[in-house]
């Protein structure tokens, strides 16, 4: 059974003639374990349908199934990772951390036992995630890569079986990035969730993931689906080897093709040969 | 000359900017200095307008007869009592429009129905002046002590309702989706974040409107008052006391001045996180 099913679905935004088809006819399955990445040019639905899977909003046709479920509306089986914004400015990193632990959900048909067990798994996620040294800080102390280090052991706290992640390095810078790619393969190999992971940036897509889809707008759809070509065990190394170049290079000009953009060239002859005259 | 980004010859040769620079730095002695000069200035110039023989002392009071008028109501005219009931005025007008409208601010900042309803009507209602309410407050509550305080009531939980509402809408909705997929209900979403993530703008909202709940102390004090700060001030009208008018206006400013720095005191307090030093 897929862990992730996704079957004709649809969104619709809006009414009468404000209306826009977000997304059309999505069909995918994610299996256990597996981690897929979503590219696609800028209003292709990538987000919304990362969002749909959180139960964050809603499908108008079509069913999405987590775990065999319907899903109908968010719950703690799919934690999500945002870009930014998401941390709790007034909890300092530990009690951001053990956030869930105050929710009725992280409470109920709890032993002593297990709020022990939770304590430690706090612990062992925040040297998981190195923040050992920032425990007490509060999360406008910490720069933007340990921030998102902060929502990562956050979202895991609650040992979610899907784990979603809204392009939650996009604002990093490309050092940073790195380290928590690495950081990011790292928790996927020893947490075992299942990772749907959006992202603008086709580099990080194929480094991180088993399978990368790639989505066009207007409407928004799968265009191609990308198995990588990679060893499961993943280096920073291989960002140079020709198969790991020659699929960049093919699912960048693929966006291109996707993106309806193709008067750039055009619009650039045009505006020089006005200056010619 | 070669020229290098970073390299401009400035008017200064340390190249430090100045405080004329924009958004230039200012040092903690140069900033009390300037504060100094702020509010010494004018007393030094009414000062001089006062004691210049050609301005009569009942259109301009010097700030030594003000002085001298204070210790007078202290002594003689019970400046306390009236100081005392002034201040339990404006605090119990303001207290009673905090406490309903924090609740309503945030019902209407979370959900759209409640916006729908209550948003438009106290927009509305706001631009009713209140000092037109009077006649209203006196036919329906009386001229008793609850007067005053409805009036002061009536200026300042309007506005109150709709900015404590802004204050709720912009916690980040990253802030309640992330809750939200960690297994948050509704009402552990309003309390645990949306709640706690405004708190700070709700004080700083308290804060403001506590500064306004006091200019409408001498509205309220025109219904049937006959003690208080902005009662003495419309009686030395009377009697043309100019220097108990500028008494009673300057104790006002001076005790919301008070109010704003305990507000303020509180904020640091009770969210330190804002208030770091890195």
């Amino acid at each position: 059974m897929p862990k992730i099913s996704i079957q004709q679905v649809g969104k619709v935004f809006g009414e009468g003639g404000h209306r826009v088809e977000a997304l059309k006819d999505i069909s995918l399955d994610i299996a256990d374990n597996e981690f897929v990445t979503f590219v696609g040019a800028s209003g292709c639905g990538k987000s919304t349908l990362l969002r749909i899977i959180g139960g964050l909003e809603y499908h108008t046709s079509g069913e999405v199934l987590a775990n065999g479920q319907p899903v109908a509306g968010p719950g703690a089986d799919r934690a999500m990772v945002f870009q930014h914004y998401s941390l709790y400015p007034w909890l300092r990193v530990m009690e951001n951390i053990k956030f869930s632990r105050r929710l009725k959900h992280g409470r109920e048909n709890l032993s002593s036992a297990d709020v022990e067990a939770a304590s430690g798994r706090a612990d062992a996620l925040l040297s998981l995630m190195g923040l050992n040294a920032a425990v007490d800080a509060y999360p406008n102390q910490l720069s933007g890569g340990m921030q998102q280090r902060v929502a990562i052991a956050r979202a895991l706290m609650g040992r979610p079986e899907i784990l979603l992640m809204d392009e939650p390095f996009g604002a990093l810078d490309a050092q940073t990035r790195e380290v928590m790619h690495d950081l990011i393969l790292h928790v996927h190999r020893l947490e075992k969730p299942t990772l749907a992971f959006v992202t603008h940036d086709v580099e990080e897509a194929i480094y991180l993931a088993d399978r990368v889809v790639l989505m066009a707008p207007r409407p928004g759809r799968i265009d191609t689906i990308y198995p990588v070509p990679l060893p499961a065990e993943r280096e920073q190394d291989m960002k140079h080897t020709p198969e790991f170049l020659r699929l960049k290079k093919e699912i960048l000009a693929r966006i291109r093709e996707t993106s309806g953009m193709k008067t750039d060239q055009g619009m650039l002859d045009q505006l020089n040969m006005q200056e010619a005259v | 000359m070669l020229s290098r980004p970073g390299t401009r010859p400035r008017a200064k040769s340390s190249g430090k900017p100045g405080m004329w620079a924009i958004r230039g730095p200012l040092s903690r002695n140069q900033y009390w200095l300037f504060a100094a000069l702020g509010l010494l200035a004018p007393l030094a110039l009414w000062w001089l307008v006062s004691s210049s023989a050609s301005v009569d002392k009942v259109f301009m009071p010097g700030p030594l007869d003000v002085y001298h008028r204070l210790i007078t109501w202290y002594v003689d005219d019970n400046l306390m009592s009236d100081i005392g009931i002034s201040v339990y005025r404006v605090t119990a007008g303001f207290a009673l429009s905090a406490v309903i409208a924090l609740p309503l601010g945030l019902l209407i900042g979370t959900f759209r129905p409640v916006q729908a309803v209550l948003e438009p009507l106290t927009d509305f209602i706001r631009y009713m002046p209140a000092v037109a309410f009077i006649p209203l407050v006196m036919l329906w509550v009386g001229i008793e002590e609850s007067s005053k305080i409805a009036i002061i009531f009536i200026g300042t939980f309007f506005q109150m309702v709709l900015m404590m509402a802004e204050d709720v809408r912009r916690v980040p909705l990253a802030q309640i989706e992330a809750a939200q997929t960690m297994g948050a209900t509704r009402g552990e979403s309003v309390r645990l974040v949306i709640f706690q993530s405004a708190k700070p703008a709700l004080l700083d909202t308290l804060r403001v409107t506590m500064g306004w709940a006091w200019t409408y102390l001498v509205v309220a004090e025109l219904v049937a008052a006959s003690s208080g700060i902005g009662y003495s001030i419309l009686k030395a009208q009377r009697f043309l006391q100019t220097d108990k008018i500028f008494v009673g206006i300057l104790l006002i400013g001076l005790i919301g001045l008070v109010m704003d720095q305990l507000f303020r005191l509180a904020h640091r307090k009770a969210f330190p996180w804002l208030h770091l030093r890195s």
